[in-house]
C-alpha cells in the first residue's frame, strides 16, 4: 500500500506526489476501558494456566530433585521410605487408555458413519444431541455403572479369553485356574479391562461428536461423483468420506486419548490399586496416575505431596502433548474442521 | 444449458470416428414396451436374507453355547452372535449379488450395529442407574434430610442427600459467578482484539480443556489449601470447578461469537458506533442462545465432577451453608462416598443421588438445547412471528407520530383530503 503513489497534476500546473494518508482512529475513553477490560480478562486465563503450570513444577521439585530420574523408572510408591517413581502408575495409565480407545474407535467411528450417512434425515438431530448429553453425563454414573454392573457382567468373557487366548502374553491371568470349577472368580474382577471399558463409555461421544462433524463437511460434489462413477454406499464411504475424514478420525480419536489418560474417578471406582508394573490387562489389579492422587493425597506428608505433584506434572505435560497433537492434525486436516469439545 | 441437440445435420449420429454422440437406435414401431424399472432400494431378499442370517446366527450360536463350546455368559453370546450374523448374512447376501453389493450391504449391518450397540449401552447405563435408584428416590426425606442422624444400617426412610444438594447448588454458583464474566470476557477478547496475544490465548485456553480433573483439584489443593493454609472449604472446591469449566466456556462462547455476521457489526461501526458500544448492543445480543448454551455445556460439566471436589471439599455428612469454611459435599462427591459403603442401604443411596444429579444434568442439557443450539439470528417460528408482531408495532406507531407531526400539505394531497 506504502509503494503505491500516483503522479497528478493539479490545476495549478505543478507535479505533486499522492501519498497514503495517515489513518488515525481516535480511540475514547469508553473503548479504551473496553480494551483494557479484555484484554485483562484474556491475561488473566494466561495467569490461572500458567499458574498451574508453574505451581505443579515449583511444588513438584523437592521429590523431583530426590528422586532424580529413577522416578519415572521405579515401580513403588513410598515417597516416605524415599522409594517412589511413576513406571508403575504410568504404565497403567497408559494400559486403561488404550484398552478405551481401542474399544472406544471402532464404536465412535461406526455411530459417526451411521450418523452422518445412514441415519433418516428426521432421527438425525435426535441422535447428534443424544450423543452431546451423553459426553455431559457425570464420569462418576459411568463409575457406578462399571463397578456395579460390568464388574460381575464381564467375568464370564474374562475368564473365557484367558482360558483360551492366555498364550497371548496380555491376555494371560496369574493364579485363574480353568479345571477348578471351585475357582474364586475375583482374580477377573477390578481389572484393566474393565476400567478400560468405562473409560470408554465416558469418550466415545466425545470422539463420535468430532468424526460426525468432519464426515458431514465431506464435500457433496465427490460424494456424487463417486455415485455417478456407480459407486455403492460403502463405496462412497471408502473412497470420499473416509479419506476426507482421516484428519478428524485421528483427531478425535487423540482428543480421547487425552481424556482418557486424565479420567479419574471412573477409574478410581473400579480397580484395585496395585504398584507394580503389571501388564496382563484381565487380571485384577491395575493403576493410573490420577487414582493415585485420589487414594494418597488425604494423609500425604509435605514431601509426599510433592511426590503426587510431580506424578500430576507429568499426567498433566502428557495431556498437554496429546491433546496439542490432536487440534493441530484436526485443524490441519483437508476439513480444518472446528471442533468444539 | 439444456440438453437441445443442434449438431449439423451432416454429421453422422452412429460415426464414432467423428466424434459425435452416440443415439441408442430408434424403436422399431409395433415393439413391445420397455418394461419399467422398480426404483425401490430394498428388496424382499434383502429382508429374507436379514431375517434368515439372525435366526441361523442364533441358532448356531445357541448350539455352540450349550453343546460343544465351553463358552458361557451373556456378552459372550451376543458377540459371537453378531459376528456369526456378519458371515452368514454376507453369505446369503453373495448367492444374488456381486462383490461391490455384498461389501456394501455388510459394512451397512456392520455400521448399524455398532451404532446400536453404543446407543443400547449408553441408554443402558442410564437407565441402570436410574433403575437401581428408584429404591430411594420415592422417599420425601431423601431430598430434604442430611445424613447427620442416620447411620449405615438404617432404613431409607430416614436421612437424605440434603446436603449434597445444597453444596452442589452454592458451589455451582460459586463458579458461574466467576466463570460467566471472565470466560465471556475473554471470549470477547479473543474475538474484539485479534493479534498475537489473543492468538496465545486461544491456544492456552484450548489446552487447559486438556487439564485433568485431577490437577485441577490438585492445583487448588496446593495453593489455597496448603500454601494459603485455608482449608478445605466449598469455596475452595468451586474455584477447582472454575478451573475446570473455564475453557469450555471460552471455546464454546468463541465459536459462537466468531459466527456472529459482521456485516452486523460493520453496520454499528458505520452508523458511528465505537467497539464497546458495537459489542454490548450488537456482538452480544445476536450471539445471545449460543452464549447460554456454552454456559449451560460448562455447567453440566462442572456439575458432575467429582475429584476436584474430592481433593478440595472434603466430606461432611451435615447440611453446611457457609462456603468459606468447613467441609462441603457435591452430588457427585456424596455418590463416590456413599457407594463406598457394603450396606445395601447405603448403595441405594448413593444410586439415589447418582440418579438425582443424572436428572438434574438432564434438565440442564434439555434448557440448554431450547434456549441455544441454533445460530445467531435464526429465529423459532414464535420468534419470527414475535418479531413480526413488533415490526407491525413499530409501524403503526410510525404512522400515528407522523399523522400526529404538523405538516405542509401540497396541492394536489390537500385536494385529496
Amino acid at each position: 500500500m506504502s509503494t503505491t503513489t500516483t503522479r497528478r497534476v493539479e490545476p495549478t500546473g505543478e507535479v505533486t506526489e499522492d501519498a497514503p494518508r495517515a489513518l488515525k482512529a481516535a480511540i475514547g475513553p469508553s473503548d479504551r476501558i473496553f480494551r483494557g477490560v479484555s484484554r485483562s480478562g484474556g491475561l488473566a486465563v494466561l495467569a490461572i494456566m500458567s499458574l498451574i503450570g508453574i505451581f505443579l513444577g515449583y511444588r513438584a521439585i523437592q521429590a523431583l530433585r530426590e528422586a532424580g530420574i529413577s522416578f519415572l523408572t521405579t515401580e513403588a510408591w513410598e515417597p516416605n521410605g524415599g522409594d517412589f517413581g511413576i513406571a508403575a502408575v504410568l504404565t497403567g495409565t497408559v494400559l486403561i487408555a488404550l484398552v478405551a480407545i481401542g474399544v472406544a474407535v471402532p464404536l465412535a467411528v461406526g455411530t459417526a458413519l451411521y450418523i452422518s450417512e445412514y441415519a433418516p434425515a428426521r432421527i438425525k438431530q435426535t441422535l447428534i444431541s443424544m450423543v452431546d448429553l451423553m459426553a455431559a453425563v457425570p464420569s462418576v454414573v459411568y463409575g457406578l455403572w462399571g463397578a456395579f454392573f460390568l464388574q460381575w457382567n464381564i467375568l464370564g468373557l474374562s475368564r473365557w479369553i484367558s482360558t483360551w487366548l492366555g498364550w497371548i502374553p496380555f491376555l494371560s491371568v496369574d493364579g485363574a485356574d480353568p479345571r477348578d470349577p471351585l475357582a474364586t472368580e475375583t482374580v477377573y474382577t477390578a481389572s484393566t479391562l474393565i476400567a478400560g471399558i468405562v473409560v470408554a463409555m465416558m469418550v466415545t461421544p466425545i470422539a463420535c461428536s468430532v468424526m460426525r462433524e468432519v464426515f458431514a463437511q465431506a464435500p457433496a460434489g465427490e460424494r456424487e461423483g463417486a455415485y455417478a462413477l456407480g459407486a455403492t454406499k460403502w463405496g462412497m464411504i471408502r473412497s470420499v468420506v473416509l479419506p476426507y475424514g482421516k484428519g478428524g478420525m485421528i483427531g478425535g480419536t487423540m482428543l480421547g486419548l487425552g481424556r482418557a489418560l486424565g479420567e479419574t474417578i471412573g477409574v478410581y471406582m473400579v480397580i484395585s490399586p496395585v504398584f507394580e508394573i503389571q501388564p496382563r490387562i484381565l487380571e485384577s489389579g491395575s493403576n493410573s496416575v490420577s487414582a493415585l492422587i485420589a487414594l494418597r493425597y488425604g494423609e500425604a506428608s509435605d514431601f509426599e505431596l510433592s511426590a503426587l505433584m510431580a506424578a500430576g506434572l507429568a499426567l498433566f505435560l502428557m495431556t498437554l502433548v496429546v491433546n496439542f497433537a490432536a487440534s493441530s492434525i484436526i485443524a490441519r486436516s483437508r476439513s480444518g474442521a472446528v471442533s468444539d469439545a | 444449458m439444456t440438453a437441445v441437440d443442434i449438431r449439423p445435420a451432416d454429421v453422422g449420429a452412429d460415426d464414432p470416428s467423428t466424434g459425435g454422440t452416440t443415439l441408442p437406435p430408434p424403436v422399431p414401431p409395433g415393439s413391445p414396451e420397455e418394461p419399467r424399472r422398480s426404483l425401490v432400494l430394498l428388496r424382499t431378499s434383502d429382508i429374507f436374507a436379514l431375517v434368515g442370517a439372525f435366526a441361523a446366527s442364533v441358532s448356531i450360536t445357541f448350539v455352540l453355547f450349550t453343546q460343544l463350546l465351553p463358552f458361557e455368559g451373556a456378552i459372550g453370546f451376543v458377540v459371537l452372535a453378531y459376528v456369526l450374523f456378519l458371515i452368514v448374512y454376507a453369505l446369503l447376501v453373495s448367492l444374488d449379488d456381486d462383490g461391490p453389493a455384498v461389501r456394501d450391504k455388510v459394512a451397512a449391518v456392520a455400521v448399524h450395529g455398532l451404532a446400536l450397540l453404543l446407543g443400547v449401552g449408553l441408554v443402558f447405563v442410564v437407565l441402570y442407574t436410574l433403575g437401581r435408584g428408584a429404591e430411594a428416590l420415592p422417599n420425601l426425606n431423601f431430598y430434604t434430610e442430611d445424613m447427620r442422624v442416620t447411620g449405615p444400617l438404617d432404613p431409607l426412610t430416614s436421612g437424605g442427600i440434603l446436603h449434597g444438594i445444597v453444596g452442589t447448588l452454592i458451589m455451582i454458583t460459586m463458579a458461574l459467578a466467576i466463570t460467566i464474566p471472565l470466560g465471556i470476557v475473554c471470549a470477547v477478547f479473543l474475538n474484539e482484539i485479534p493479534g498475537r496475544l489473543s492468538r496465545l490465548v486461544r491456544t492456552i485456553a484450548e489446552a487447559m480443556t486438556a487439564l485433568p480433573s485431577i490437577v485441577a483439584g490438585l492445583f487448588i489443593y496446593a495453593t489455597w489449601i496448603t500454601a494459603f493454609g485455608l482449608g478445605q472449604s466449598g469455596s475452595a472446591a468451586a474455584l477447582a470447578i472454575t478451573v475446570m469449566m473455564l475453557p469450555i466456556v471460552i471455546r464454546a462462547s468463541d465459536v459462537v461469537l466468531r459466527l456472529v455476521p459482521g456485516t452486523l457489526k460493520e453496520a454499528a461501526y458505520a452508523v458511528g458506533a465505537g467497539q464497546w458500544r458495537t459489542v454490548w448492543h450488537v456482538t452480544l445480543p445476536t450471539a445471545r442462545s449460543g452464549l447460554m448454551t456454552s454456559i449451560i455445556l460448562g455447567t453440566a460439566r462442572g456439575i458432575g465432577e467429582t475429584s476436584p471436589v474430592l481433593l478440595t471439599a472434603g466430606f461432611t455428612a451435615a447440611v453446611n451453608t457457609n462456603p468459606l469454611e468447613g467441609p462441603m459435599v457435591s452430588l457427585p462427591l456424596l455418590t463416590f462416598e456413599l457407594v463406598k459403603n457394603p450396606q445395601p442401604e447405603m448403595i441405594a443411596r448413593g444410586f439415589g443421588t447418582a440418579a438425582t444429579l443424572m436428572v438434574l444434568v438432564l434438565l440442564l442439557f434439555a434448557v440448554g438445547r431450547a434456549v441455544g443450539g441454533r445460530g445467531p439470528g435464526q429465529l423459532t417460528r414464535r420468534q419470527q412471528h414475535r418479531r413480526v408482531l413488533a415490526s407491525r408495532r413499530d409501524a403503526e406507531r410510525f404512522r400515528r407520530t407522523d399523522a400526529a407531526r404538523p405538516r405542509f400539505t401540497t396541492q394536489e394531497e390537500g385536494q385529496r383530503r
